[in-house]
């Protein structure tokens, strides 16, 4: 250590302080030192981010991305994101009567397209009659020709016509001759066929697809319109009704809590603050309320409340969570009430002579705000997941109206063919349960007033 | 101590008649007509089976039969299968939803623990990242989405090795019921990893523990004795509320696993609009959950006397 | 969960040996929860299911299988599911049943006589209950005597209509004794009609039809087939296991006479589950000897490279209209411009997607018989043509005619199941694009929608018909004006009287014309949009053979299939 250089003042005698009570940090309030905390939990802050992202998806998304969540796009069903758009220009679709054409065995009878792929072939040498089937693979040893499309048990028929889900890419069509017994036997003809994706002039303009629309003729190729996510399995766009879906599922995530959380402050301050046999019955009801098994209860009331014709059935799924999930908000309360009437400064301020209105606005809901405000954080993933939950055994809001519960529901169907119908919406819901679930804790830890004597 | 229990047993029969008649009313109010089936009835036949069910009768006097069969502890017969009473139909499906639950709550209870003790003692490190991924995955996906993908997985597995591991769905045997079981506690198990971890951590950071290591006492005696011990005791308290949530939430993996629960049963009896089956479910689970939260109160009031007090 | 910003206090050393410790305990915790395991499972034993030896067990000659629902209970009197007809197939046989090709063969009746005033049949010597007694004229008696006793309350009675005095005895106005059939001896059974029925035969091949013996079904106190041992079988299989919501196991019936049927000594119905992917896991598992696909399947079952086959149930869809008084959907115009909107091809192609499900073109499904040929080839339906400008033309008349200004919200009643939700979503988009209407979904669950059927709570309704016999009938009389399930209460006098000659002529060519002019007035009065007829596809174990799946009787039978020897 290095001398001190004042020595000599070592020994003088200690001066007055102007200043005795210096506050080495500045007054907080409580809230203030709350966002204090808050904004140095570094998880709780990345969630309150998400939060605020997840709204602005919801509330100015629709804005940004205007495509009706409805408009069905038949050209482009189940379609994952970043696949190639591009497509020709064709004439309307005529039904085909059939009709040969020139060739040999298994043939196309005209090029075949998205809208349909029309057959051709010559009855096989032994043939009683014959089977299509369509396939996405080679036909190898194990002799599985794939989708049987169609039967016809004499030789009076051959030609047909495949409409069903053709998407652009390679098929491989086998027709099998039939014995007379109508089994398959081990004549077949092949054809590889390579469909090209078409649209015709006005379904383009109806669309919109192309500036100049006068000018478009059968021929012209045009880039169908833009999925960023894809399409669902009616071929509506992805990304629109992620945004329409956020609004159910927030609105029943959010909104719900929101109202039993008010009602439980509601009822469980009037039974804390009045006490006594009142508080006592009050709070027996809200037992019994807490022993409905909850789920059992969440579907029948669902179904009690019924979806009359066009509605969706959002407002009898809020009316049913609020009905069975405020008592724990209204126990909390009443806890936090009862606590707090013994404290010293209520004693106080009655003796100041404050009212009890006042009493209750000033002093003792705002002493259970922080608490309430935990519980509304942590009562948001449990609702989304009530909705998504519901979904599920198909008892969720009704079509055609989205939410992310019921798209995770659909998704789960094509799981294995169409992932991103699932990925999605079970990604939004994901991000939103954790987000709160993060931005809870966060909250908890700022909020508790034992943590703020620590550190 | 007795006149306790009396008084929680009076109390929860007022709460079995408040769910009694809550369901009774709930379920008179769906639209909708349960004898109605694909194929019409004549007004002769449609008679005979109002009355086989009585609701032929008005509303308030059904109430009176249905309080009055209940007492009985007979929930009536079931509207779909028409030859089977609803007790027979609980008395066969509720232990497999029980046994469900009881193992969901075991793997919860022991997997919480063990990898919330091990994430608390690996903190910020490697073990810690890895099972903190997983329950987060636990609490933010949603269940259905769980049980489906963990099923396809399995296949994936059973193929892979060309022999069967586990069996996919069913019910019967003790491998039947690994899968389903585990997917079910996983929620609660993710719950309680992160109740275990910050109470782990909150006791590791205590004076006694501080001490009982200047003391130089053995780690894994520390470990086991003021760690382990202490930082348990809200794990328990919170494995009550989650042994309802768990048994009456198996509907998802029963349904996913094709498993012969009563939350399956209860499911398909909504879609039936079964009256009996839905309101005899209902009650049942009902004073089941009662009946669980009363014993764990008077045991709570033998260890406790200050339970008792209030 | 709060960070702790505090230094580690452990160091390495505490923390290996704590870990080792915590170790330890993991492996007892694991020890116990087996143990504890091993003790729930044997407590459960009873409520499992069979753990089937896989799919295809040519040990045991057994296979296993799956059901799509647990049958309420297997009276035949009283079964309406699906579920129970494809058991009672099994397990219980009637007067004549059905060969591989889906013809009618005799059964316990081993020739009959249909006359103008009644039938005669013949019974077998050789067909036994399962206790070893002769299946008699009697049982027959009984049995359908239970059916048109009102005290029965069965659904299925109006089936029964066409022997003397069912009607009547259902409606409580005559006693069961007066019912037109009895026993002239063991092996001789009498029925007379109420009016000329010439496809009786195709009708006592229905499930409602089935025997059942009047000392056993008193003996059951009230429980009659609500379980294994509760019923008395006279089928290629017997059911001696049925745990409920869980399995079931069928053995080969030793008293059954007939050696054409019941190859498989055992089959073990092991799973009970609606779930599709479940059921497609099971299979992919070679649990299950063979399990349905649905649409998104297809390309994993191509990859696989499976023998992927298809039928058809029998069932069509339509929307059906609601005739009554006072609906807009009266208004022919109006029914007209809807049914000139859509077409049922896209449906089917680009929104259903099912490769077996085929675009309906009229009220007869694709595969009824007519007289000698198939009533399609002999009486095709008028050719339906989109077209949306007449539509909207129609449109305008229907709107002059009702004297609106604008149309209100038509409502769209509608089921929950996912195929049902999807058409009900694609038809409001479509009605809404061509025409310009709003549509308003009314999804609602199996009985609340049978409910509003019934009131006329609906302006269109998404319904599906499915045979019960193999009789043009069961569609044609669908829509006169005194069948109850005609919902949308269509009444016309031209309709009700070719359902008068469908019901009684005798001459088979003058009965197809009457059908082919209810198919007529059907699409020309625009009694009901038809949709689609559905199909399923499936693929069965490569193992088994001989498995059939049926558009008319139980959906699946497997009393032909056999395990293949190598």
């Amino acid at each position: 250590m290095p001398s001190h250089p004042k020595a000599a003042l070592d020994f003088s005698p200690v001066g007055t302080e102007r200043e005795v009570h210096t506050l080495s940090r500045p007054s907080l309030s409580y809230w203030q030192d709350a966002w204090l905390r808050l904004k140095a939990n570094r998880r709780a802050l990345v969630s309150l981010f998400l939060v605020i992202g997840l709204l602005l998806f919801t509330l100015v998304g629709p804005w940004l991305w205007q495509v009706n969540p409805a408009s069905q796009d038949l050209d482009q069903v189940s379609q994952p994101p970043g696949v190639d758009r591009s497509a020709l220009v064709v004439d309307p679709y005529t039904p085909w009567l059939g009709g040969a054409t020139a060739g040999t065995g298994l043939r196309l009878a005209e090029p075949a397209t998205t809208q349909s792929v029309r057959l051709a072939w010559d009855a096989l040498p032994s043939a009683r009659g014959h089977r299509v089937y369509r396939n996405l693979f080679p036909v190898g040893p194990e002799l599985a020709y794939g989708i049987p499309r169609a039967e016809f048990f004499d030789n009076s028929t051959l030609t047909f016509e495949d409409r069903l889900d053709i998407k652009p890419g390679t098929y491989y069509y086998t027709i099998v001759a039939l014995n007379a017994d109508g089994s398959l036997s081990r004549e077949t003809s092949a054809l590889t066929v390579d469909v090209q994706r078409v649209t015709t002039v006005a379904e383009a303009r109806e669309r919109g697809l192309v500036a100049n629309e006068a000018a478009l003729v059968p021929g012209d190729r045009v880039e169908l319109a833009l999925h960023p996510l894809g399409t669902d399995y009616l071929g509506r766009d992805m990304l629109a009704r992620l945004m329409a879906g956020a609004r159910v599922s927030l609105f029943i995530g959010i909104g719900a809590p929101l109202c039993f959380v008010l009602f439980g402050v509601f009822f469980g301050s009037v039974a804390g603050f009045i006490g006594g046999k009142t508080d006592q019955v009050m709070m027996r009801f809200a037992d019994f309320v807490v022993a409905l098994p909850f789920l059992l209860f969440m579907i029948l009331f669902k179904i009690a409340f019924g979806i009359g014709p066009g509605e969706s059935g959002v407002m009898p799924m809020l009316v049913a969570l609020v009905l069975l999930m405020w008592p724990a908000t209204a126990r909390l309360v009443r806890g936090q009430i009862l606590q707090i009437r013994e404290q010293g400064y209520i004693s106080a301020s009655q003796l100041l002579g404050a009212k009890t209105h006042y009493l209750i606005l000033r002093h003792m809901l705002p002493n259970t705000l922080g608490v309430v405000l935990v519980t509304l954080t942590f009562a948001i993933p449990s609702a989304i997941f009530t909705e998504a939950f519901l979904s599920f055994i198909g008892m969720g809001v009704a079509p055609p109206t989205p939410s992310w519960g019921s798209m995770s529901n659909e998704g789960i169907k094509t799981m294995l063919t169409t992932p991103h119908e699932l990925i999605f919406p079970a990604a939004l819901i994901s991000t939103t349960v954790l987000a709160f679930n993060l931005l809870g804790d966060g909250l908890r830890d700022a909020l508790d007033a034992r943590m703020r004597n620590r550190e | 101590m007795w006149s306790f229990i009396l008084k929680r047993l009076a109390q929860g029969v007022i709460t079995v008649w408040f769910i009694a008649t809550a369901t009774f009313f709930a379920m008179h109010n769906v639209p909708g007509d349960p004898l109605l089936n694909d194929r019409a009835m004549t007004a002769a036949i449609r008679a005979n089976v109002e009355a086989k069910y009585g609701l032929d009768k008005p509303v308030a006097e059904q109430y009176v039969i249905y309080l009055g069969n209940l007492i009985r502890g007979d929930f009536g017969i079931s509207f779909t299968q028409e030859n089977r009473e609803v007790n027979d139909i609980i008395r066969e499906h509720f232990p497999v939803s029980a046994t469900l639950g009881i193992l969901a709550v075991l793997f919860a209870a022991a997997g919480g623990v063990l990898w919330g003790a091990l994430t608390a003692l690996y903190r910020n490190r490697m073990p810690d990242y890895v099972i903190m991924f997983f329950v987060i995955l636990g609490i933010s996906v949603p269940s259905f989405v769980i049980a489906a993908v963990s099923q396809l997985m399995l296949v994936g597995v059973n193929s892979a090795l060309g022999v069967t591991l586990l069996p996919v769905a069913g019910w019967g045997t003790l491998s039947h019921m690994l899968l389903p079981a585990l997917v079910l506690g996983l929620g609660t198990m993710a719950y309680l990893t992160r109740l275990m971890r910050s109470s782990m951590l909150e006791v590791i950071s205590s004076d006694y523990v501080r001490t009982a290591k200047a003391k130089g006492l053995p780690a894994a005696r520390i470990f086991t004795k003021h760690q382990l011990r202490n930082a348990i005791l809200p794990v328990i308290t919170v494995l009550g509320p989650s042994i309802a949530a768990i048994t009456t939430g198996g509907f998802v993996v029963e349904l996913v696993f094709a498993i012969p629960g009563l939350g399956r049963y209860f499911v398909q009896a909504v879609q039936q609009l079964d009256y009996t089956v839905i309101m005899g479910t209902t009650v049942f689970y009902g004073a089941f959950l009662v009946f669980m939260v009363i014993v764990v109160d008077v045991l709570y009031g033998l260890i406790d006397p200050r339970v008792r007090m209030q | 969960m709060s960070e702790t910003a505090k230094p580690v206090l452990s160091d390495d050393h505490f923390t290996r040996s704590a870990g080792k410790q915590l170790g330890l305990y993991a492996l007892a915790a694991l020890g116990v929860l087996g143990g504890l395991m091993a003790l729930l499972s044997f407590a459960v034993g009873g409520t499992g299911g069979g753990a089937g030896g896989g799919a295809i067990d040519s040990d045991n000659n057994s296979i296993t299988i799956t059901l799509r629902q647990e049958p309420p209970q297997l009276d035949s009197g009283r079964s309406t599911d699906a579920a129970s007809f494809s058991v009672l197939g099994h397990v219980m046989e009637g007067l004549l049943s059905y060969d591989r090709a889906g013809q009618l063969i005799p059964g316990v009746a081993e020739r009959w006589e249909i006359r103008e005033d009644g039938a005669t049949f013949w019974l077998r010597d050789n067909a036994l209950w399962s206790d070893g007694k002769p299946v008699t004229a009697d049982d027959f008696v009984f049995a359908w005597r239970r059916v048109v006793d009102p005290e029965t309350g069965s659904q299925y009675a109006f089936i029964t209509y066409p022997i003397k005095n069912a009607e009547a005895i259902t409606n409580g106005d005559l006693p069961i004794q007066t019912l037109g059939v009895s026993a002239a001896s063991d092996r001789q059974l009498e029925v007379t009609f109420e009016q000329a029925t010439p496809y009786f035969d195709k009708l006592v091949a229905f499930i409602t039809f089935l025997p059942a013996r009047e000392d056993f079904f008193q003996s059951t106190n009230g429980r009659y087939a609500a379980d294994a041992d509760m019923l008395l079988y006279n089928g290629p299989y017997l059911l001696t296991d049925w745990v409920h919501g869980a399995s079931m196991r069928w053995t080969k019936n030793p008293y059954y006479w007939n050696d054409e049927k019941g190859f498989l000594d055992e089959i073990n119905v092991a799973y009970i589950t609606t779930d599709v992917n479940a059921k497609l896991n099971l299979f992919k598992d070679a649990q299950i000897a063979d399990t349905d696909l649905v649409a998104p399947m297809l390309p994993e079952a191509m990859e696989r490279r499976w023998h992927i086959d298809r039928f058809m149930d029998g069932t069509v869809f339509f929307l059906e209209f609601n005739h009554r008084e006072g609906r807009i959907t009266k208004n022919k115009n109006f029914r007209r411009a809807m049914q000139l909107a859509q077409d049922p091809s896209e449906l089917v192609y680009k929104v259903l997607k099912e490769a077996a499900y085929i675009p309906a073109e009229s009220l007869f499904p694709s595969w009824i018989q007519g007289a000698g040929d198939l009533f399609r080839k002999q009486h095709p339906p008028t050719k339906h043509q989109m077209d949306i400008e007449k539509a909207r033309e129609h449109l305008e008349l229907a709107r002059i005619e009702l004297g609106l200004d604008a149309w209100p919200p038509i409502v769209l009643l509608t089921g929950d199941t996912p195929v049902s939700t999807l058409s009900a979503e694609y038809y409001q988009e479509l009605f809404k694009r061509n025409l310009g209407l709003e549509v308003r979904i009314d999804l609602q669950t199996f009985k609340q929608r049978l409910a509003k059927m019934t009131s006329g709570e609906f302006d269109l309704v998404l319904s599906g018909w499915g045979p019960d016999y193999d009789d043009a009938l069961t569609f044609g009389d669908l829509f006169s004006s005194w069948n109850l399930n005609n919902r949308g209460r269509y009444d016309s006098a031209e309709m009700d009287g070719y359902v008068r000659i469908a019901q009684s002529e005798l001459d088979p060519v003058k009965r197809m014309q009457a059908f082919a002019e209810i198919q007529r007035l059907s699409y020309e009065d625009i009694v009901v949009l038809p949709m689609y007829e559905r199909g399923w596809s499936f693929v069965v174990d490569p193992r088994l053979d001989g498995l059939i799946r049926r558009t008319v009787g139980p959906e699946v039978d497997y009393t032909y299939a056999s395990i293949k020897r190598e």
